[in-house]
């Protein structure tokens, strides 16, 4: 369980994380999502005790980070895959985090295992790639068996094969009743991994519900349908809960109704449907969408873009 | 814990077992030491310097030696055979340096704070750690290079006996004067957390101050000089009596004043604000 109140960071006169408020709960995994520079990794290393938060506060398992006796046994975290000694052996660097809390040496080596590192785990760490990197930094957060994991941005530099190890950890995590809470900045990756998400843009919190909700508010379902009388059925569908609109092809881009009932609308009223298909609109859309004011940085658009 | 969570049960008391300590952090920083490369290096450009210099200023010496009774009153075997000690508290003081700014550069240290969350015990723990394998090579290296130089002396009578009054506390003095500078290179690699702002930093206390004081007035100068860092802390290494410079364990005694002065600023600075 990791409670933040009110939690702030400002560096000099930029406000980096703006006064939130969220619980991540055991038992499922928590996505973490926003743009780049939403304020992510700075809350991330608040929760660490690594950042001091200018106001609020946040604990983990009711008591601030740096109160914990036995840190690594309580959280386990990834927040730089890269912060290791290059020339250090994977396994010596595990090593010398697990001697700070008396984790034995057999434990290194269940990890090294358990992330698929073996076969290079004496090999220096500056050569692994990215993802190597990444499997590194989980070994390492799993060390102390932590019933709290969190994890800044893991996929980041895994292939498929990687991402879809990630995902069922992950799952598997949740599932044996950890508190599980993962930043990224793709919805869709956030989509297929996290049961709850919290939304930040510029440091603020801008959603934070169960993952199939926030989409279904924030990318809501349209259906396509073609027929032999797309006026008539037009005219049938609007109302005031239901936009109808007409694409190029001569087709109705129906909202707020699902392709039961529009299916059962045109059968009632005898008209001949030629498609009838459900489209999601897209996640990555819905998500530039909700923080479309929020994000940092950003190419000049055509309308913003001053001469 | 005296109220009851009923949200967020108590946390379990963790047993001892488990728990963060000082040993365990030193252990830590013991795995760290010895598992990368650089600390092998830097020892071994120490223990070269110190034996290889000391060895080459004693052969050039011998070869010219003192030819006046002036000369030869003021020459000092122990700190002939020991010259090498002051190239190698380069090699030291860097080493210092790396092991707390290197973890900086590498973001390594957000790690070994997550694993230790109070911080100063990681400081300590490489404080430790390094001064004691800083003091178990270097000891055995000076008491070689003075052996050996010696013997090269020999061959001129210019030697002098380790039991002679002051020049064991000179050859031990050297080596806690260089456990002493790797300290002030570790206390400035914490306070300023940037391997080049570091080894800067320590090469201008090391040898600035001299330049600044040789800039006064003599009489000024002759004031000043004994309490800067490289003459108060090298005075532990000398044997015969300088009117100039302080008295060898008060020199030594200031030379650590200052690696603490430094060691308790990085401590003040690590314990509080963003790692």
């Amino acid at each position: 369980m990791i409670e933040a109140r009110g939690l702030t960071k400002r560096y000099g006169d930029k406000l980096a994380v703006d006064d939130l408020t969220f619980a991540v709960r055991p038992g499922v995994v928590t996505g973490f999502l926003g743009p780049n520079g939403a304020g992510k990794s700075t809350t991330m290393r608040m929760i660490l005790g690594l950042d001091v938060p200018t106001r609020g506060s946040v604990t983990v398992n009711g008591r601030p980070y740096r109160d914990h006796a036995a840190p690594l046994r309580e959280v386990g975290a990834l927040l730089d895959a890269r912060s290791v000694h290059p020339a250090r052996s994977a396994r010596n660097h595990l090593l010398a985090l697990a001697q700070t809390s008396g984790i034995p040496r057999s434990r290194v080596d269940e990890v090294v295992e358990a992330v698929g590192l073996a076969s290079v785990a004496r090999k220096r760490a500056g050569g692994f790639s990215l993802g190597m990197g990444q499997r590194l930094g989980i070994a390492a957060a799993l060390l102390g068996d932590p019933g709290t994991v969190i994890l800044d941005e893991p996929v980041n530099g895994l292939d498929t094969e990687g991402i879809r190890w990630i995902r069922s950890l992950l799952r598997d995590l949740a599932a044996e009743g950890r508190t599980v809470f993962v930043s990224s900045h793709l919805m869709s990756e956030m989509a297929m991994t996290a049961q709850h998400l919290i939304v930040i843009g510029r440091g603020r919190l801008i959603a934070d519900s169960g993952t199939e909700e926030l989409i279904a508010r924030a990318a809501p379902g349209v259906v396509r349908v073609r027929s032999t009388d797309p006026e008539a059925l037009a005219a049938l569908l609007r109302s005031r809960d239901v936009t109808v609109s007409r694409d190029g092809e001569g087709a109705l881009a129906v909202s707020g109704l699902s392709t039961d009932e529009v299916g059962r609308a045109a059968g009632a009223a005898g008209i001949t449907l030629l498609e009838l298909t459900a489209q999601q609109a897209s996640l990555e859309e819905a998500f530039v969408d909700m923080t479309r004011d929020a994000v940092e940085f950003r190419a000049p658009s055509q309308k913003g873009a001053q001469p | 814990m005296t109220t009851a969570r009923p949200a967020t049960p108590a946390p379990p008391s963790v047993p001892p077992s488990q728990r963060v300590s000082q040993a365990r952090v030193v252990r830590s920083e013991w795995t760290k030491l010895r598992s990368q490369p650089s600390t092998a290096w830097s020892l071994l450009v120490t223990v070269v310097s110190i034996v290889g210099f000391g060895v080459l200023y004693c052969l050039l010496r011998v070869a010219r030696p003192p030819d006046n009774p002036a000369s030869l009153a003021t020459f000092d075997p122990t700190a002939v055979s020991l010259t090498g000690v002051q190239l190698a508290a380069i090699a030291v003081g860097v080493l210092g340096v790396l092991l707390v700014a290197g973890e900086y550069a590498t973001g390594l240290i957000r790690t070994s704070f997550t694993a230790v969350p109070r911080r100063l015990p990681v400081l300590w723990g490489k404080a430790v750690v390094f001064a004691l394998t800083t003091l178990v090579v270097c000891l055995p290296v000076t008491v070689v290079a003075f052996l050996v130089g010696q013997s090269i002396l020999s061959e001129k009578h210019l030697d002098i006996a380790l039991g002679h009054p002051g020049v064991a506390r000179a050859v031990l003095g050297s080596a806690l004067y260089l456990v002493a500078i790797g300290l002030l290179g570790l206390g400035l690699g914490a306070l300023l957390r940037s391997t080049a702002g570091a080894v800067a930093a320590l090469l201008g206390l090391l040898f600035g101050p001299q330049l600044l004081v040789g800039l006064l007035p003599a009489s000024l100068s002759d004031q000043l000089y004994r309490y800067l860092p490289v003459p108060a802390g090298a005075a532990v290494a000398n044997v015969r009596p300088d009117p100039v410079i302080l008295s060898p364990w008060t020199g030594f005694g200031l030379f650590c004043c200052y690696t603490g002065l430094v060691l308790g600023l990085a401590a003040w600075r690590l314990g509080r604000g963003d790692a």
